[in-house]
């Protein structure tokens, strides 16, 4: 396997105009790949390009696709870590393609890239996420409120309770810290991290009034108390969300029942 | 292939199309066709906020809120579409706070504004806190506050279904819409929607160009769709270039950091908008400050060895501010760029953004067919259509409000026609035209490949038809486009498979993005002015005696098959408001 060296890329290395003052590298692509319809065992497979190391692993991915192998799949839109649809696994670590830059990843090495793990596998990097917005859905993950009459104008809410469930109102759904979980890799019946943010944002909502139900769902079996505090779902948040602290909160909601 | 019946068939689930079937669903059996999950649509890319008159901070009226949508747009904005726009912009920033959305709270609690580009108090004397936001990812929570509401209400969503192709049935010598056909990705089978209602949702066409702020998803696929069934495109010269993208790479830093006291700077650290516009300043319309922009780089006082781009300075605002106002955009520097927006300036520069163009519709969302004609069941609304409340320009902060606005109202509008309405007939083999497409392109030997053209059809765009464009540049773009139309159709994809074949989704795409550059493109060259997006350096004036009207695109097919652009135009609907000059 070829180490990465660091070389200025002649006009057949293609840097793209105006960044012909980067510094290119060489960097090595191990991808495991999957299509049922070729093969009923995953592979991995190495790719080798060069690239600004500056540039994300999405970037990484589309060169390949686009440059060598058409049938590599995966998950994107965005490109800037907004809309949650290329959670993989990188280096053995839940991150989203687009916001890991290659350079942050020891190029040295070959780049290890597969799909986020506790959900079925459709083709390379891409999971049925199907079960997931399950999940999501099981929690009741809209406002509820009992008012009879509907306020003619904006409920009002204090600066101080919109700060209180801030943090679990930006999450992408991108399921990076669900399927980095231990207990959701052994159960998938586990509601997991993300629903429980999703609850979490609602059940501390001053307008909401349905925090008791919420409760009661994640009171259940699968529900909060299979939270064995690991942090791999903090760690994996690409928003930065304190999923585990979120989870706490919820758990410390259901003893006092207190909201 | 399979079919299905529906009243309603919404194709798009961002903002526009899921705020249309909050109300469809409550009304006619309905189905959203998406090809993302929804809660991966662009709308969340969105940061700066949403306009509307609340007055909650300082005084402030929807007339003043239509006269700035106005001039905005250059006066080429319908000024009825443009007076529901600003009316119902109140109830629709409500509804949203009713449905939970957690819009940023004034200490009285009320919902927070902030300054935005383009509105101003009476009529440009200042300007003035209509923007709604929720943080620097207003767009964000719209898309999940959308989605928690479709889950809510029992939306019925089919995820990952590509639609390729509009169904379009003659009855008494009227177009009808039929339905539609769509391309499962997980599968690859074909299915056909017959629908009496079908709403196209399916947002902007950025990529065409090469540094933009739309996701690689944003095809154009509902424009070319039905543009490919001989319906006209209005306005596609227009797009707009946002002044602030992050160098190079295109991603947007909204304008609510100028909102915030952000303040554009050159090499020498001049704050050059103090020249070009003395009043609105930073805060002058979009097309104005892009301008602005690439004048100084022309100038030669572009930051940077290479002196391309110019800077975005935070760092005289309090880190608080910014943690608390701008959390996101700050972060993209950090990440992306390796800057501490706290201390250094970021390197910005102006980035394809959004189209003003599209489908052509009433202010009820249906879709035209001429001038004047409406197309029974078919609608459009959010970026896909031109309803036109943008006009040449259109301001921060109105695409999230038009697709609020808009979307409702053609939900409402599709479930009510699809109550009283019948089916009317499929066209025989209705799917025979995309299994055709998918065919030809999964069988195809030839040579071309889709990233090779287009890389060069973006590269054209954006060297040709960005924010300044010539008679000479045009035709370049245009003798470039159909060169890269021909290679076209010699393309081949390496997926031959059925499973999730993203690689015959992109050969797709590019046949969108082809055909609407085109349109853009020639569109461009007959509009012999400059106004809002569209600027030509040889015709440097705004024309109202000739061009204060809308162009219309209609793809003509000769009796060999040649393939052929005919442009014809619409008046503008002038109500309250006459064309002044537009100075900031
Ligand atoms: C970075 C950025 C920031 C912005 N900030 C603001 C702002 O602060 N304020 C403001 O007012 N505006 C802003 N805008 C503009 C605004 O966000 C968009 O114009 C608006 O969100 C578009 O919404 P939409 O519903 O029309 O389309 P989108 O949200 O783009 O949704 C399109 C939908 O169509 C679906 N679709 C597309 N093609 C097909 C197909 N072939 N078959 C089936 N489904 C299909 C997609 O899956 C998606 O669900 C911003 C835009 C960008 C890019
Ligand atoms: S909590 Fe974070 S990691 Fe989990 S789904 Fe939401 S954004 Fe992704
Ligand atoms: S592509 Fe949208 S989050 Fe990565």
């Amino acid at each position: 396997m070829a180490t990465p060296t660091l070389d200025k890329a002649d006009a057949a290395g293609a840097p793209e105009p105006g960044f012909a003052d980067s510094p290119y590298i060489t960097v090595t692509f191990r991808i495991r790949r999957f299509n049922p319809e070729v093969s009923a065992e995953s592979v991995w497979e190495d790719f080798q390009l060069q690239i600004d190391p500056k540039e994300r692993v999405l970037d990484a991915l589309h060169k390949i696709k686009w440059d060598q192998d058409g049938t590599l799949t995966f998950r994107r839109s965005c490109a800037h870590g907004i809309c949650g649809s290329d959670a993989m696994r990188i280096n053995g670590k839940n991150r989203l393609a687009c916001k890991t830059l290659i350079k942050d990843l020891n190029p040295a090495k070959p780049i290890t890239v597969e799909a986020i793990k506790g959900l079925t596998v459709m083709k390379d990097l891409v999971v049925d996420m199907d079960p997931f917005f399950q999940a999501y859905r099981d929690v009741m993950p809209f406002l509820i409120t009992k008012d009879t009459n509907e306020p003619t104008r904006e409920r009002l809410q204090s600066a101080e309770d919109r700060e209180r469930f801030d943090d679990t109102t930006k999450c992408i759904l991108c399921a990076a810290c669900t399927s980095s979980c231990p207990v959701f890799w052994n159960d998938g019946q586990y509601f997991g991290p993300a629903a429980i943010v999703n609850a979490h944002r609602f059940i501390f909502d001053s307008r909401d009034e349905a925090g008791e139900q919420r409760l009661e769902i994640l009171n259940d079996k699968d529900g909060v108390w299979r939270c064995r505090t690991t942090f791999n779902c903090t760690d994996a948040c690409p928003r930065g969300i304190e999923v585990t602290k979120a989870i706490q909160e919820v758990k410390r909601a259901l003893i006092t029942r207190r909201i | 292939m399979k079919i299905h019946k529906y009243d309603t068939v919404i194709v798009g689930a961002g903002g526009a199309g899921m705020r249309a079937a909050i109300e469809a669903t409550k009304r006619s059996r309905t189905a959203v066709l998406t090809k993302l999950y929804p809660t991966r649509s662009h709308t969340g890319a969105a940061q700066g906020g949403m306009a509307a008159a609340l007055a909650n901070v300082e005084e402030d009226n929807w007339e003043w809120h239509t006269f700035d949508t106005v001039k905005g747009g250059d006066y080429l904005v319908d000024q009825d579409a443009a007076e529901i726009l600003a009316k119902e912009a109140i109830d629709s920033v409500l509804d949203l706070e009713k449905m939970g959305l957690p819009f940023n709270r004034t200490p009285d609690g009320t919902i927070d504004q902030r300054r935005f580009g383009g509105h101003s108090r009476n009529h440009g004397e200042a300007p003035v806190r209509r923007s709604c936001y929720a943080a620097d990812r207003t767009g964000h929570m719209i898309l999940q506050t959308l989605y928690q509401n479709c889950v809510k209400e029992g939306v019925e969503f089919f995820n990952e279904f590509y639609v390729l192709d509009q169904l379009i049935t003659e009855v008494d010598g009227v177009k009808h819409s039929a339905g539609v056909v769509a391309y499962e990705l997980a599968t690859g089978e074909i299915h056909v929607f017959q629908a009496k209602a079908v709403i196209y949702a399916s947002g902007g066409t950025g990529k065409f160009f090469k540094v933009t702020s739309n996701a690689h998803t944003l095809t154009g696929d509902g424009q070319a769709a039905v543009y490919r069934r001989g319906l006209p495109l209005e306005d596609m010269e227009f797009f707009q270039f946002h002044p602030t993208g992050i160098w190079r790479m295109g991603i947007l830093l909204t304008e609510g950091a100028r909102g915030e006291g952000g303040i554009l700077r050159n090499k020498d650290g001049e704050r050059f908008m103090e020249k070009y516009a003395p009043v609105m300043k930073d805060l002058a319309s979009r097309d104005v400050v892009s301008r602005s922009i690439y004048t100084e780089i022309r100038e030669g006082r572009g930051c940077g060895p290479e002196g391309d781009h110019v800077y975005l300075d935070l760092t005289h605002l309090p880190p608080e501010q910014l943690d608390a106002k701008l959390p996101d955009i700050t972060e993209f520097a950090r990440t992306y760029l390796g800057i501490e927006p706290y201390t250094d300036p970021i390197p910005i520069q102006p980035t394809a953004h959004y189209a003003m163009g599209g489908i052509p519709t009433n202010v009820e969302g249906e879709v035209l067919s001429d001038n004047t004609t409406v197309v029974p069941g078919l609608y459009a609304a959010g970026e896909v259509a031109c309803v036109s409340v943008h006009g040449a320009n259109r301001l921060g902060t109105n695409s999230l409000l038009d697709i609020n606005v808009f979307g409702r109202r053609a939900g409402i509008a599709a479930a009510e026609y699809s109550a009283k309405a019948g089916y009317v007939e499929l066209p025989e083999n209705p799917a025979e035209q995309v299994v055709n497409q998918v065919e030809r392109l999964r069988n195809s030997t030839g040579t071309e490949r889709v990233a090779a053209i287009r890389l060069e059809l973006q590269e054209c765009m954006d060297a040709n038809v960005m924010v300044f464009r010539t008679e000479q540049t045009i035709k370049t773009a245009v003798e470039k486009i159909a060169e890269l139309r021909e290679r076209y159709k010699n393309v081949s994809v390496q997926d031959k498979g059925k499973r999730f074949n993203t690689d015959l989704l992109e050969a797709i795409e590019l046949g969108n993005l082809l055909d609407l550059a085109e349109v853009m493109a020639v569109s461009a060259l007959a509009r012999k002015e400059s106004r809002g997006g569209h600027y030509r350096e040889d015709y440097p004036n705004r024309d109202d005696v000739n061009f204060m009207r809308h162009t219309m695109a209609y793809r003509e097919v000769g009796e060999d098959g040649t393939e052929s652009i005919r442009l014809d135009y619409k008046p503008v609907v002038q109500t309250r408001y006459q064309p002044m000059e537009r100075k900031y």
